[in-house]
């Protein structure tokens, strides 16, 4: 497994394997440490270069759950495919997912993630009651909204850095049918991704766009716009549980990439072609939230170098700089595959440094060409503060101290709850 | 009713394979030393499977207590036991330290030897049952880097090819598991190459030799022709090999 998804590190650091939760950090001799789970953020938040890493991935069991009220605590090191595989034949689902099923709770958590549902639903972080939090001084600290409510609001969306999470206690969505129903809708400009994304904010409780941002000239802005509900039908289970698991083989990522602008051209076309006109249909929730998880080790095919990604939001009343960004991605000619662009609703997290707010939302990888795309990507940054937006952390790399301080203002406020033996590459980098 | 029992049931082996299995179960017994860990395992359990769950916490070190153990977990219709516990052998140290030598020779060889009789006595009495036992690849022949580790295994093995053809005319079934290279807590320090295989694996294919039968399951299956390949090998070779 690679340090991160990106695949850009080789990190020097040491790994303590957690057996338990009820594990003694305060015993594990380390210059500092970091909880990591299934490594699946992008860049450097998951990472401890020179220190210590906790990998909570062994923690990995439910420890109640609520059928009728749709409550569930488990360890943080359960996967979100996990929860699912459990919840779903109660007529349940996660309250919020994102675009991968291998994450793990405490992950989630961490990163306060968030999914094709933020404009009706809010953040993860949202959805928490309650969790515990182990400190490097031996404290056990449990935190809900009214214990410790400091710590709640740092450890959501704290990238780890305010203990170890050692489990979860979350609500769950009531659901008939975890299958959906989605709506697939061409648009031509970005001006027209807004309208529908303003429209279907009431009738549909997903969606999503995926933009063309290697088109140029009349093409510009073109994209398909996804929106789903689940189905009212009650189901039967079948195998919707399962989920194909194809590898990519290893050697693939030790060689070339595989991505270049003739199969990523190729690729946004054909997919584009395909997705013309308006079209309905029904698609499991594997398929529908998690196409990639079905190709195990994707991140290889960026090959050796491995990618950037990079995810922004801007607000709302300069949601024109999200233009001016495709503009300079296609200029650039460095865009990859379909990226993400999405609205996000105004339903706040309670994580005092979450990424998560209200605004447009644009998401994409960069094969990793070196200066130039860092420098792509520093530009980027420039427009994402100019319009008052955010970076978020689990996907960066690049982004500046001064940068970080002003997407997120409630900075001073955290660093007083930070665990003094906690750190990781990219607190170091964002906090000088 | 439909009961499993698992001897070990902290191990990472039988708790993949408790996550695949125990919804197959109406009652699951559940034994190892480590009370608290033992708890926390019961929990998940019954949430993920739906079954009633027993735990009995017992030192299956302890040879004695094997009657009683057995006794009070596999009464009434036990249909499937897992025994799935050990270590991994200092080698280095048995060298110097004949107690700690025996002693692992006791836990990884004739503790589980004993477990298997017991638990087959009751299954033969009950006329039928599949019991599960995992050894390792190590016990296929003693080589020089593990041989202490290897010699208990092998008894293992021997005594349940035995106990197998013995236990055929009561409608018992016993499966010898032989696991390669497995990722778990046990090897952690270990560097993972392609021989490698998750806790997952193992208790998927252990899952479905149990359901048809098996007698010996190599898990992942090319064990079979690795240990093929170390059994052929002439001793007057072999024992200049550094294997």
């Amino acid at each position: 497994m690679s340090d991160s998804w990106g695949n850009l590190f080789k990190a020097k650091q040491q790994k303590h394997l957690l057996r338990s939760r009820r594990a003694e950090i305060v015993n594990i001799d380390a210059a500092s440490m970091l909880p990591v789970g299934q490594r699946r953020s992008y860049g450097d938040v998951g990472i401890n270069e020179g220190g210590s890493v906790l990998d909570a991935t062994l923690l990995s069991r439910f420890i109640s759950f609520d059928p009728q009220a749709g409550i569930l605590r488990c360890e943080s090191g359960v996967t979100l495919w996990e929860v699912l595989c459990l919840v779903v034949p109660y007529g349940w689902f996660l309250p919020v997912t994102p675009g991968t099923s291998f994450a793990t709770v405490g992950g989630s958590v961490a990163n306060d993630v968030h999914g094709k549902n933020h404009h009706v639903a809010g953040s993860f972080g949202c959805f928490v009651k309650r969790f515990e939090l182990r400190r490097s001084n031996g404290d056990v600290i449990e935190c809900s909204p009214t214990e410790e409510p400091d710590y709640f609001a740092a450890t959501i969306g704290g990238c780890g850095l305010t203990g170890l999470i050692t489990w979860v206690e979350f609500s769950l969505k009531k659901i008939v049918n975890p299958s959906l129903q989605v709506e697939s809708i061409a648009y031509r400009d970005y001006e027209e991704f807004l309208a529908l994304s303003a429209g279907s904010e009431q009738s549909h409780e997903y969606s999503v766009s995926w933009i063309d941002c290697l088109a140029s000239g009349v093409d510009t802005g073109r994209g398909v716009f996804l929106r789903a509900n689940h189905i009212e039908q009650p189901f039967y289970l079948g195998d919707s549980q399962r989920r194909s698991q194809r590898k990519v083989p290893k050697i693939i990522g030790k060689g070339i990439p595989l991505v270049n602008r003739v199969s990523l051209m190729a690729f946004n076309c054909l997919y584009l072609l395909k997705n013309n006109g308006t079209r309905t249909y029904t698609e499991s929730f594997a398929k529908y939230f998690y196409p990639l998880d079905s190709l195990l080790d994707w991140n290889r095919i960026y090959g050796r170098p491995g990618f950037y990604q990079f995810q922004c939001v801007v607000p709302f009343d300069n949601a024109s700089a999200i233009t001016n960004m495709l503009d300079e991605i296609s200029r650039s000619g460095q865009g990859s595959f379909l990226s993400v662009l999405k609205t996000m609703g105004d339903i706040l997290s309670p994580g005092l440094i979450s990424f998560p707010r209200p605004g447009v939302t644009l998401a994409l990888d960069f094969p990793n060409r070196g200066a130039k795309t860092v420098s792509l990507l520093e530009n980027l940054e420039a427009m994402v503060v100019e319009a008052g937006g955010a970076i978020y952390p689990a996907k960066d790399a690049v982004m500046s101290a001064k940068t970080f301080r002003q997407c997120f203002p409630g900075l001073d406020e955290f660093s007083y709850y930070i665990d003094p033996k906690f750190s990781s590459s990219f607190w170091r980098r964002v906090n000088p | 009713m439909k009961k499993l029992v698992v001897f070990g049931a902290t191990s990472a082996i039988s708790q993949a394979f408790l996550n695949r299995v125990a919804k197959k179960y109406s009652t699951v017994v559940l034994i190892a030393r480590d009370s608290i860990q033992l708890e926390e395992i019961a929990a998940h359990v019954r949430i993920v499977s739906g079954a009633k769950v027993e735990v009995i916490v017992s030192d299956l070190a302890r040879i004695d207590t094997h009657t009683n153990l057995v006794e009070q977990s596999c009464n009434n219709g036990v249909i499937c036991a897992l025994i799935s516990y050990g270590q991994l052998t200092d080698q280095e140290r048995c060298k110097s330290d004949p107690q700690y030598a025996m002693e692992q020779f006791a836990l990884n060889g004739t503790s589980t030897i004993s477990l298997s009789a017991a638990v087959t006595s009751v299954f033969a009495k009950q006329g039928g049952g599949v019991l599960a036992v995992v050894g390792s690849v190590a016990g296929d022949r003693g080589r020089r880097s593990n041989y202490y580790y290897g010699a208990a295994k092998s008894a293992v093995a021997s005594f349940l090819s035995g106990l197998r053809s013995e236990m055929l005319q009561h409608g018992v079934t016993v499966v010898t598991v032989k696991p390669g290279f497995v990722d778990t807590p046990m090897t952690q320090d270990f560097k993972k190459g392609f021989l490698w295989a998750s806790a997952e694996k193992v208790a998927a294919d252990i899952d479905s030799a149990i359901e048809r039968r098996r007698s010996e399951l190599y898990t992942p299956w090319f064990w079979r022709y690795i240990m093929w390949v170390i059994k052929c090998i002439p001793e007057w070779l072999f024992k200049k090999l550094p294997l």
